[in-house]
């Protein structure tokens, strides 16, 4: 620091050119504290802002919006024999009872073009609605019930957000402010967002088949990787000799742990789907590509949780006589037991948030159904997120928030489930 | 038939080997345990090895090879007319005989023999699920008769069964290698195969990325050129704006939290930085290409700038975000490593706080985060959603981070998603940037441990 104090400082005042030098120092001092408040500031608004934003565009599609009709389930459309055939009432085109109730509540439209525009009101689930009412009790045909039906997504956006978030024009607003005056449009809570896999359809789309998906590749996941990875943890950190060959798995394993995650769906797509020939889209396939990912990390943690428990446990199973793997089995396994799991669900949380590799394996498709096996094409909760952001509807982007939203919920869970697994379990050895 | 369903009868009958065999070897000894060899339930266990083992590999390797050997079968049985179509046809029909046996639907229509294949197909298909069970069960029974066949008091069980144990322990150890050379291999084979198409040297320093491959002499734009430079350049420009958001960003806050901030700041900011890190890639994908980039577009318009919608700019601030808690917490871990007597010697010297951090603990801490900060560079470079939403398709040459660029992974991304010929360069493209993408990686995380070993100052 000498060489700030300059050398033509006179002798009666040095303790001026010190004390002046000290305000600079500590200035300086102050403004590097700022400087280091303000990076770790920056970081958490980045958070709030990403979690703000996304939860102000995603919570409203726990809700949907729902417009009431009188509907007159008409003989002549759902059963014209009478016969009251499951078959004949399963088949019937509900969507003419829709248009009929339509057209009553609106006398004054005329025109094809308005009448179009007219039916675009409901949404085309409302036909399902009305399949089930009349296939659970046949009994309703006939007669004339006040209905609410599912509206449509333009519908829906302009009555949550307002004019400006919505295609909605000119009549159709009129027939909006109408049903408004009659209090014909409410809003409940979007079940179907639970319960439904992926539609066109912003209105009708729901996260069923991609977390169902989701399961079955965690699942996999979890029964692969979690007694393959413990196994080697237990190989590398109690039985291998130190050699060359355990030094290159060594270096292999924490190189393994930095590769980019979309190579490892080139070696899926180049090995699981080309060479062996499995099914693409499958969840098998996924939770294989996954397995490979998440090994190198359960490995870390679980020779991490064999290295904390205290050599003394060994060598006292060891002096009563229990053999090498005894002594492991028996002894070491079960006090690094906690730590190898905590490990292992934040391996399956990283797993779970997945996306690139599935994307080269097929899990991109467009699928409807729900996957009932780990060969049905399937698709799993990130990459519907990514699917979903990329339509261009804008009713999607709140379909797309809301799926965040409930995979982050999965996220915390996992996390907290393990920060609980450590507070409860951990032990200190001193 | 159905694996599950095989695994868990295996697995019943294990359990039945293991219990034959305690009981056996304990009836050797007239029930008094101590002139065993080993304790009672090892014998139990090698039995039940022995039963379980053999079985398990038969039955992967019949699930392995049956499907192409019946379906070979049932080929040989055709007409003369369908063996001689083209093999791709010829594949074609029988997937579709598979299908109609599975009762799928299938692609074309449904006529005598194809039926009659089918019908074979699923007589066959009958025919191995019954000689499988068979065999299984045998397999069980032999091997279980063996194993108890050699059980005797001084018989000895425990170090055979711990051998086996051991090797299975070996082999889950090799696991990692085997990924290695499996992504090794894959990803080299098909790229040898794109290089034979495309030479190395157009591929490295090509300047012009347009992977469609014409499909007529006369099409425009299709001029399937595969130049990776462009592709580096906006991936390293891409990683290079991470960096700049990431790096001072991280460290400040890293010695902030080590050196400044008191216990409760600590414990409630760490693990808070530490959700940027655990938020999946997507979600900052999203982030990036609904909220950041109209804000930059519209930012840009208000004061003239003209940036594009899918600029490099958005998709690098957002993936410096995520990089952020990765510097911090590496950056932490090593500012913590530095001994407490080196800060208190440079206080001791009449030196304020920030001049002990710039002067005395950053240059101690370099190496670890210069490796740190390595690391971070992969990672960038790897990043592939955050880019896949945000950043463009179209390969740009350029340093301006208003413009479009896009990336390795990005292109790996469009190569592959959809449609996939494994013959044609478009695919294996994909295979060739992966090697790269593989390579620099590697040789980055290689590069950050060399720093962290070789620079490293020892104390004490």
């Amino acid at each position: 620091m000498t060489d700030r104090i300059k050398a033509t400082v006179k002798r009666g005042q040095v303790r001026e050119a010190i004390e002046q030098s000290l305000i600079r120092r500590r200035k300086r001092n102050r403004r590097f504290r700022m400087l280091g408040l303000g990076a770790v500031i920056l970081g958490m608004l980045f958070l709030g802002m990403m979690f703000s934003s996304i939860i102000s565009k995603g919570y409203s599609a726990f809700v949907r919006t729902d417009i009431q009709l009188e509907i007159y389930f008409d003989p002549e459309v759902i059963d014209p024999q009478g016969a009251r055939n499951p078959d004949v009432l399963a088949s019937a085109t509900y969507g003419k009872l829709v248009k009929a109730a339509l057209r009553k509540a609106y006398p004054e439209v005329k025109k094809r073009k308005g009448k179009r525009k007219l039916y675009r009101l409901v949404s085309t689930g409302a036909i399902q609605q009305l399949r089930d009412l009349v296939l659970s009790d046949p009994a309703i045909i006939g007669t004339r019930k006040k209905l609410w039906l599912i509206a449509d997504d333009d519908v829906d956006q302009y009555y949550k957000h307002g004019e400006n978030q919505s295609r909605l024009k000119g009549r159709q607003l009129a027939w909006m402010a109408q049903l408004r005056a009659k209090d014909a449009l409410k809003t409940s809570f979007n079940t179907n967002f639970f319960t439904a896999g992926d539609s066109r359809e912003p209105e009708l789309a729901g996260i069923r088949g991609a977390v169902v998906g989701s399961f079955f590749v965690i699942l996999i996941t979890l029964g692969l990787s979690l007694p393959l990875g413990v196994a080697a943890a237990i190989y590398l950190e109690e039985f291998s000799p130190r050699n060359r060959w355990t030094d290159f798995v060594e270096i292999n394993i924490n190189n393994l742990a930095a590769v980019p995650s979309i190579v490892f769906g080139l070696l899926g797509l180049a090995v699981y789907i080309n060479f062996f020939e499995l099914p693409r889209s499958a969840p098998l396939v996924g939770g294989l590509v996954l397995t490979l990912m998440t090994l190198p990390t359960i490995i870390i943690a679980s020779r991490a949780a064999l290295k904390s428990v205290p050599p003394s446990i060994r060598e006292a199973a060891l002096g009563m006589g229990a053999s090498k793997m005894q002594m492991v089995f028996h002894h070491v396994l079960p006090l690094a037991m906690p730590g190898m799991l905590t490990g292992t669900i934040i391996g399956l949380a990283q797993a779970l948030g997945e996306t690139a590799p599935l994307l080269m394996i097929g899990m991109v498709a467009f699928i409807v159904d729900i996957p009932s096996s780990i060969l049905d094409p399937a698709t799993v909760l990130p990459v519907q997120i990514y699917l979903w952001a990329d339509s261009p509807e804008r009713a999607f982007t709140e379909k797309t928030s809301a799926a965040i939203m409930v995979l982050l919920a999965f996220l915390v869970l996992m996390n907290l489930f393990a920060i609980w697994l450590r507070r409860k379990f951990e032990r200190r050895w001193d | 038939m159905n694996l599950v369903v095989l695994l868990i009868f295996l697995l019943l009958l294990s359990m039945a080997a293991y219990w034959l065999g305690r009981r056996y070897s304990m009836q050797q000894v007239a029930g008094d345990r101590r002139q065993l060899h080993s304790m009672p339930r090892y014998y139990g266990y090698y039995v039940a090895l022995w039963s379980a083992l053999p079985a398990v590999f038969l039955l992967l390797l019949w699930q392995f090879l049956d499907q192409g050997l019946i379906v070979g079968m049932v080929a040989a049985e055709l007409p003369d007319i369908i063996c001689n179509l083209p093999l791709a046809e010829l594949h074609l029909y029988l997937n579709d005989v598979v299908n109609l046996a599975k009762g799928s639907i299938t692609s074309a229509d449904v006529d005598a023999t194809m039926q009659a294949a089918a019908n074979h197909f699923k007589h066959l298909q009958t025919l191995s699920d019954m000689s499988l069970l068979a065999s299984l069960i045998g397999m069980v029974v032999a091997g279980a008769a063996l194993a108890l066949h050699q059980i005797n008091p001084e018989f000895r069980s425990r170090p055979r069964v711990e051998t086996l144990v051991r090797w299975m322990l070996v082999i889950s150890a090799s696991i990692a290698i085997l990924t290695t050379v499996g992504i090794v291999l894959s990803v080299l084979f098909e790229a040898i195969r794109f290089f034979q198409m495309v030479p190395v040297t157009d591929f490295l320093f090509g300047l012009h990325w347009s992977p469609q491959v014409a499909m007529r002499e006369d099409q425009v734009g299709a001029s399937g050129a595969f130049g990776f430079v462009p592709l580096l350049a906006g991936t390293m420009l891409v990683a290079l704006i991470a960096m700049t958001v990431a790096v001072p960003i991280g460290l400040m806050s890293a010695i902030y939290l080590a050196e400044f901030a008191g216990q409760r700041l600590r414990t409630w900011a760490k693990p808070l930085l530490e959700i940027l890190a655990g938020i999946p890639t997507v979600v900052y994908g999203f982030f990036a290409a609904l909220v950041v980039a109209p804000m930059l577009r519209d930012g840009g318009s208000m004061i003239g700038l003209d940036v594009s919608s899918e600029s490099a700019l958005a998709a690098g601030l957002v993936m410096g975000i995520m990089i952020i808690p990765f510097v911090s917490s590496l950056s932490d871990d090593v500012i913590n490593a530095v001994p407490q007597t080196m800060r208190d010697g440079s206080y001791a010297l009449g030196a304020t706080h920030a001049e002990t951090i710039l002067r005395v603990i950053v240059p101690a801490a370099l190496p670890g985060i210069v490796g740190g900060i390595l690391l971070a560079v992969s990672r960038a470079i790897g990043e592939t959603m955050i880019v896949v939403m945000a950043a463009g398709l179209t390969a740009n040459l350029t340093a301006n981070p208003l413009e479009s660029v896009t990336t390795i992974t990005v292109q790996i991304v469009t190569l592959l998603v959809g449609d996939q010929e494994f013959d044609s360069a478009k695919t294996l493209a994909a295979f060739a940037l992966g090697l790269a993408l593989f390579i620099v990686t590697l040789l980055l995380n290689v590069l950050a441990l060399h720093v962290v070993k070789r620079y490293r100052e020892e104390y004490d």
